[in-house]
């Protein structure tokens, strides 16, 4: 069980978003608690992505406040969100496709020698370390990641997020273009980021999916937030009418 | 994530350009180079290979080149550059200026030592203050590349013309004249002590390669094949520096030489030119450009910016500065360009440096930069403007029509990229 008595990791209170007057987030307040998966649900534009976004630092919110470890925090670009420990695996993984697995995990945090030119053996041996313990076959070193699989690709993406000693991990469909074993090996991994204390926020689509993996779930449709339930209190049926109709299930709504 | 081919099967035996390790693609262009040169050598009964005309190729080719390494790092960001010839144009307005009016007026005397460097440095700093201008107009207001630079085509070479009044400026300052080519070389004992010594540096780079790679623990080559390398990389450097030693300045410019110094020329008396020092410029310029494409952040951020633009936004990469930067070196490596070419003809005339910005993107191209960006490679580049130099010349010495050089050379850049698209199609990368 998580304990939730302590600070939480991240709060994020009435954040507002609007582009040119649709209101694609509008008064989500979310938090997470170390050792916790909450699981983003909605349907698309729902607002999700978005939301998750202002913590990424890739949007910056219209109004609310974003909290880390209970600090008020200014979140302005990816690399403000990168100085908090907030990482994130991007549903298109973010990948620059001509660079090899190293390149990619180091981008923009390279390993650079003495005099200050980019250290390509140090990041590939450190590459090598971190894939040998989530991917073990992985065995494309020197290739441009546009020849790996899906699911080496995607090990890339975690591996670099596993590899900066991320606090936060948002993972955005981290699941959408893999296969059954390879979900299977997400699936292993975020267990492992558990234990080890991370929070770890995860959209996704499939509400099977987030009552396997996550603790809580936040549903929103239209902008707003219908409701954050624990995954063991509802069916995946109340799931899909909160993402459908928006409603809370009956004996959730006090 | 499972690896799909994770039973360890016996590796397959590798052939001895795998072995090698040699780049397929490089060897292709040199390929093709052999064959134009070798084509050309024997329509012209010998005359295309003889030193003489190897180094007038040289020194033709530094100034497109130079500007085609800095091409590379504008396309493989997905950005096009087609203001080249013109900023070219007006930086050698700028040090023609320099030179002739603004330094003498200012107290420096005509022939002081301090005059060539100075308009140099004014020269760079408005090149590289007017590519920055054009970055900024790309990266921070968002205007097509394609669109900026096309206004800059226009508007820089009429700047240029503004500047000096259309009139044609010169004769340029003398050690100015130096970075010409044929009027400034290192002579036949300084081209052997600079082309041992670049053996001796290709040869540490290979073998510290080697052992960074030893210990990390990461698979290394045979040492006869890293051998190969060293050793033809170094017969590549000697040869060249052979002939272009064996190109003989001529009797009657050596006597005249002698009479100025109030001598007279001993019976039998030779001389060979060596490198110039144009191309030892060109050789400093693909070498820093080379570590800045591979050994330094802004190169790695460059790459990665053209294969996925967005990917390097998200990792913090911040990529409107860093277009920004791109085509203030640009800008700059024109103004160097500038610099070789208007010392090349000992004056500056408005038409410099015309068309060269096409030169210059088909040197790129032809040397296989992707303009769908994230690929590119400096060498290449400097082929590409060799090859297309030794096509145009080559066909001026057989004596082929104007009109069909340039059919042919525009033929060849389309031919170029579509052997270029199907050599990736089959090597299955992208």
């Amino acid at each position: 069980m998580v304990d939730r008595s302590g600070t939480p990791l991240v709060e994020l209170r009435d954040i507002h978003i609007a582009f040119g007057g649709v209101k694609a987030v509008d008064g989500v307040s979310v938090d997470l608690f170390p050792g916790e998966v909450v699981g983003l649900l909605g349907h698309n534009g729902a607002g999700k992505s978005t939301l998750i976004k202002c913590l990424s630092g890739a949007y910056r919110q219209d109004s609310g406040d974003v909290y880390v470890k209970g600090e008020k925090v200014n979140i302005q670009t990816p690399r403000d969100a990168r100085d908090y420990n907030i990482e994130t695996i991007y549903q298109t993984l973010a990948l620059a496709d001509n660079l090899d697995a190293a390149s990619n995990l180091f981008l923009g945090r390279e390993l650079t020698t003495s005099l200050g030119f980019v250290d390509d053996s140090a990041m590939e041996a450190e590459t090598r370390k971190i894939m040998g313990r989530l991917n073990p076959n992985f065995r494309k070193f020197a290739s441009p990641v546009s020849a790996l699989s899906g699911g080496q690709r995607q090990s890339v993406a975690i591996a670099r997020a596993v590899y900066f000693e991320a606090k936060i991990l948002i993972m955005d469909e981290p699941t959408a273009a893999l296969g059954p074993q390879e979900t299977q090996m997400v699936a292993e991994l975020i267990q492992e980021l558990k234990k080890d204390g991370l929070g770890i926020f995860l959209i996704d689509h499939d509400v099977h999916q987030v009552k396997r993996l996550c603790d809580r779930a936040a549903v929103m449709k239209n902008g707003e937030l219908v409701g954050i339930v624990d995954v063991d209190d509802v069916s995946t049926d109340d799931l899909l009418g909160m993402i459908i109709a928006g409603k809370t299930p009956d004996h959730l709504a006090a | 994530m499972a690896d799909a081919s994770a039973p360890s099967a016996p590796p397959p035996r590798k052939s001895l350009m795998q072995t090698l390790e040699v780049d397929t693609r490089l060897l292709g262009m040199i390929g093709a180079f052999a064959i134009v040169c070798i084509v050309f050598n024997v329509m012209t009964d010998g005359r295309f290979l003889t030193p003489r005309n190897v180094f007038n190729l040289t020194i033709q080719t530094v100034s497109v080149a130079i500007m085609a390494t800095g091409m590379v790092f504008v396309i493989v960001t997905r950005h096009i550059d087609l203001s080249v010839g013109s900023l070219l144009a007006t930086a050698s307005a700028m040090m023609a200026m320099m030179q002739t009016s603004i330094l003498p007026g200012m107290g420096l005397d005509l022939g002081d030592p301090w005059i060539a460097p100075l308009a140099i440095l004014a020269g760079l700093a408005t090149g590289a203050a007017i590519g920055a201008l054009q970055g900024y107009l790309v990266g921070y207001l968002a205007i097509p590349s394609f669109i900026v630079t096309l206004g800059g085509l226009l508007v820089w070479r009429n700047v240029g013309w503004y500047l000096t009044n259309g009139q044609t400026i010169g004769p340029l300052d003398e050690n100015f004249q130096l970075l010409g080519g044929i009027g400034g070389t290192l002579g036949t004992t300084g081209s052997w002590i600079l082309g041992l010594i670049a053996v001796v540096v290709a040869c540490m780079a290979i073998w510290s390669a080697r052992r960074s790679r030893i210990a990390h623990g990461f698979p290394v080559k045979p040492v006869w094949a890293e051998a190969a390398m060293m050793a033809l990389s170094a017969a590549a450097i000697l040869g060249f520096v052979a002939v272009l030693n064996a190109y003989q300045v001529p009797s009657r410019v050596l006597q005249r030489d002698f009479q100025a110094r109030g001598e007279t020329m001993p019976e039998g008396f030779t001389q060979g030119y060596g490198v110039p020092y144009s191309v030892l410029l060109l050789i400093a310029v693909a070498v820093v450009m080379t570590v800045v494409a591979r050994r330094t952040r802004l190169g790695r951020y460059i790459f990665a910016t053209g294969g996925n633009p967005d990917a390097a936004e998200l990792s913090g990469i911040n990529t409107r500065l860093l277009t920004v930067k791109v085509f203030a070196i640009m800008g700059m490596l024109a103004a160097l360009a500038a610099v070789v070419a208007s010392a090349r003809l000992s004056f500056h005339s408005n038409d410099i440096g015309t068309l060269d910005e096409l030169r210059v993107i088909a040197a790129a191209v032809i040397g296989g930069t992707a303009l769908a960006g994230g690929m590119g490679t400096i060498y290449g580049a400097i082929l590409g403007a060799l090859i297309m130099q030794s096509l145009q010349s080559g066909m001026a010495m057989v004596g082929v029509d104007a009109p069909f050089q340039n059919i042919v050379v525009g033929a060849v850049l389309v031919l170029a990229v579509l052997v270029d698209i199907l050599y990736r199609k089959r090597m299955g990368a992208r």
